[in-house]
């Protein structure tokens, strides 16, 4: 597929290989904290690559696949575009970047690493990321919590326990809970 | 076994129990990094948390410090690659038959029963990295403070790392 073929009916524009590369590095190189709302911007606002309803469709396949949700919503949308080497190219652009950047930070720590005054400023940012994860999560729960009387809120507790507290490996956590809470789900108890 | 095999099977697995992506990974990254390989030590495996937030990017750039500590360039691009690439091949072929059963009933419940899963597991990535960054009264202070910050603003994460960093710098935590 080239950029010839823009008679889809709900996609307008569509990028060649090479943008979608150039694309998806630009988002990966602005993306703090979490690239979807970074691919979001640029994929439905400023390219026009997707409708937000086909975002929302393609980012519901990205969190139904096991592995990491931006990755997957790549290869999603890098395949719909082009094929194999869409998501390839996709992928590469997300990831390739950030490795560089990270890769650096990674040979700087191991050289630097230790030297105390380097440590007490990692050791207050270190501090800070917990907390950020602390506000996501509270973000994700309100709307479970809000809701009335489920069994939803016990599957996360139960989860939370047997990884957090007890230590459990997480195959095993996931395999005892994942079943229950899809029958659940199945029986309209979680919603 | 060789590091490099250890960490290409470390996380093969994760990727794929991982439900709600590398951010509900986390405990089992510390788990086995710190735990059972004794890889690093508490405060690195935070240190590296932050830093992998620091840089710009998908979450899943985390694997990568985490191999490159364990065995330098070679275990970076084993781990960042065995964390993505059996579940992009996965992805690539569901996305072609996906509009086949994105009506199904069963897709709807596998979905909607992951949700609750993945929120119990984010939540312990977050008290597991709680747990190894909080090491006295000030640095638990900087964690609420942050949470209660991000869920009542919208201020950049980076601003409030800035400070973070500063009262860590002053000697704080």
């Amino acid at each position: 597929m080239s950029d010839s073929s823009v008679s889809t009916p709900h996609t307008a524009v569509r990028p060649t290989l090479l943008e979608l590369l150039r694309a998806f590095a630009g988002v990966s190189v602005a993306a703090f904290g979490g690239a979807l709302p970074w691919s979001r911007r640029m994929i439905v606002e400023r390219k026009g690559w997707m409708t937000a309803q086909e975002f929302n469709e393609a980012f519901a396949l990205s969190q139904f696949l096991p592995g990491p949700n931006t990755i997957n919503f790549a290869v999603v949308f890098g395949s719909r575009i082009g094929g194999a080497a869409g998501a390839a190219m996709a992928v590469i652009g997300l990831i390739g970047p950030p490795l560089v950047i990270v890769t650096v930070l990674a040979f700087l720590y191991e050289r630097y690493g230790g030297q105390p005054t380097l440590d007490r400023i990692l050791a207050g940012i270190a501090s800070a990321a917990a907390g950020l994860l602390v506000a996501a999560v509270a973000k994700m729960a309100t709307p479970m919590l809000s809701r009335r009387l489920n069994a939803a809120p016990l599957i996360a507790l139960l989860a939370f326990s047997g990884v957090a507290l007890m230590h459990w490996p997480l195959p095993y956590v996931f395999l005892g809970l994942a079943p229950l809470s899809i029958a659940l789900a199945w029986l309209g108890r979680t919603s | 076994m060789s590091p490099l095999v250890s960490l290409f099977s470390l996380f093969v697995v994760l990727s794929l129990f991982a439900v709600g992506g590398a951010q509900a990974a986390i405990p089992e990254m510390h788990r086995v990094a710190v735990d059972v390989m004794h890889w690093m030590s508490d405060r690195q495996f935070a240190d590296m948390y932050a830093i992998s937030q620091l840089s710009p990017g998908p979450n899943v750039i985390i694997v990568a410090l985490i191999g490159f500590h364990v065995a330098g360039l070679a275990g970076a691009g084993v781990a960042i690659t065995a964390m993505c690439g059996p579940t992009c091949v996965l992805a690539y072929f569901v996305a072609r038959i996906w509009d086949r059963f994105k009506q199904a009933r069963w897709r709807v419940a596998v979905q909607g029963g992951l949700v609750p899963l993945s929120i119990g597991l984010i939540a312990a990535s977050a008290f597991v990295l709680a747990r190894a960054a909080d090491h006295n009264f000030y640095a638990a202070l900087i964690t609420a403070a942050t949470a209660a910050t991000a869920y009542w603003t919208r201020v950049n994460p980076l601003w409030i790392f800035a400070v973070a960093g500063a009262l860590g710098f002053a000697g704080l935590v």
